[in-house]
């Protein structure tokens, strides 16, 4: 049983296991499935600085912080009791695109050539994990969501305004995946 | 005045993150914000398990090489929306007695503009929000730069708020 947990859990038991938890949040408090507004909660506790969109009650809102920090301990938790010992697969012809740019390391969720410490100091893992992290903060905030408050709450509620942010996450993300990546990753 | 004032940033808050207005009135203890910990717990280990949180499921997505990504989203939303129709029509409550309350999004531009940015920033971390913390989890301490520029990006865009178009 262990074993086979250990392995990657296919589309079809993790997707529903995800859309469980907007019954499960609403049920268990009242809560809609949002994610990115967590951030939004950490800028109001910690620099509010009289910005009127900081300028809210966020206690109000602390179980989100507490959602959040649960999602760290479970990546804790399935990191180091549930890990696939194998390497990730990935499908070939994106392997080979990514050997072009030094990529080679699938042993980490996360492309360890190029999002490391070291790297943060260069030009590309700058543009990676700076200005990306950048783009994501602002960008969800902006649109009002991520993936979770308007891809799967806002769609489980058929709101079109969420229909329209999803479509829009979705070219974005065509457009740099295809497009402006690949300079990035040829610095 | 000053009330309404309130009344009116509280309205904000709430029509621009949720879709149900968030008013328990038992939330502040820590006793009950555990259950929210444990679900959070439950909901990252998902997520590494389902490889949600890798940058090379989230670079087939975006280059149509799998459909992982694709089943995992579909099938979350449609499950959500079983779910919601369920709790609608049964009238559904809380576990502590209350009524479930939705509430409609407002179309704005920013879903349209902020979405492609977020867009941008998911291809390129190959995260969004809740990966970021699922990835530091996993030991991948270099991602809490990005997520600290993640939560300076949502301080900046509510420093510009005024300025940008809605």
């Amino acid at each position: 049983m262990l074993e086979i947990i250990k392995q990657p859990w296919p589309w079809y038991i993790a997707g529903p296991l995800i859309g469980l938890t907007v019954p499960a949040l609403l049920i268990l408090g009242n809560k809609s499935f949002g994610i990115s507004s967590s951030l939004r909660h950490i800028c109001a506790s910690c620099l509010p600085a009289n910005i009127p969109f900081f300028q809210y009650d966020w206690k109000k809102e602390v179980w989100n912080l507490f959602f959040v920090f649960g999602i760290f301990l479970g990546g804790a938790i399935a990191i180091n009791l549930l890990s696939n010992p194998n390497p990730i697969d990935v499908h070939p012809k994106l392997a080979e695109e990514l050997t072009e740019y030094g990529i080679t390391n699938y042993n980490n969720l996360i492309p360890l050539d190029i999002m490391n410490w070291q790297s943060l100091f260069t030009l590309k893992g700058f543009l990676i994990m700076v200005f990306g992290g950048f783009l994501v903060g602002f960008g969800t905030r902006y649109a009002g969501g991520c993936t979770s408050g308007h891809a799967i709450m806002g769609l489980s509620n058929l709101q079109l305004p969420s229909l329209i942010a999803t479509i829009s996450f979705m070219i974005g993300g065509f457009i740099m995946a295809n497009l402006l990546l690949p300079l990035i990753l040829s610095l | 005045m000053q009330q309404n004032k309130e009344t009116n940033k509280a309205f904000e808050l709430h029509t621009l993150d949720t879709t149900c207005v968030t008013e328990s009135t038992s939330n502040i203890k820590f006793k009950n914000n555990i259950k929210y910990l444990i679900v959070g717990i439950f909901f990252g280990i998902v997520f590494v398990k389902a490889e949600v949180v890798s940058w090379f499921r989230i670079q087939e997505m975006f280059r149509l090489q799998s459909f992982h990504m694709y089943g995992i989203i579909g099938s979350a939303v449609l499950i959500g929306m079983i779910s919601v129709y369920i709790i609608k029509k049964f009238k559904i409550k809380t576990i502590h007695g209350e009524t479930l309350e939705f509430h409609a999004k407002q179309f704005n531009k920013g879903q349209i503009y902020g979405g492609l940015i977020f867009g941008f920033g998911w291809a390129v971390t190959g995260a969004c929000p809740g990966p970021l913390f699922a990835q530091i989890g996993t030991g991948a301490t270099v991602i809490a730069v990005t997520l600290f520029s993640a939560i300076a990006g949502t301080w900046v865009y509510g420093y510009l708020r005024e300025k940008l178009p809605h």
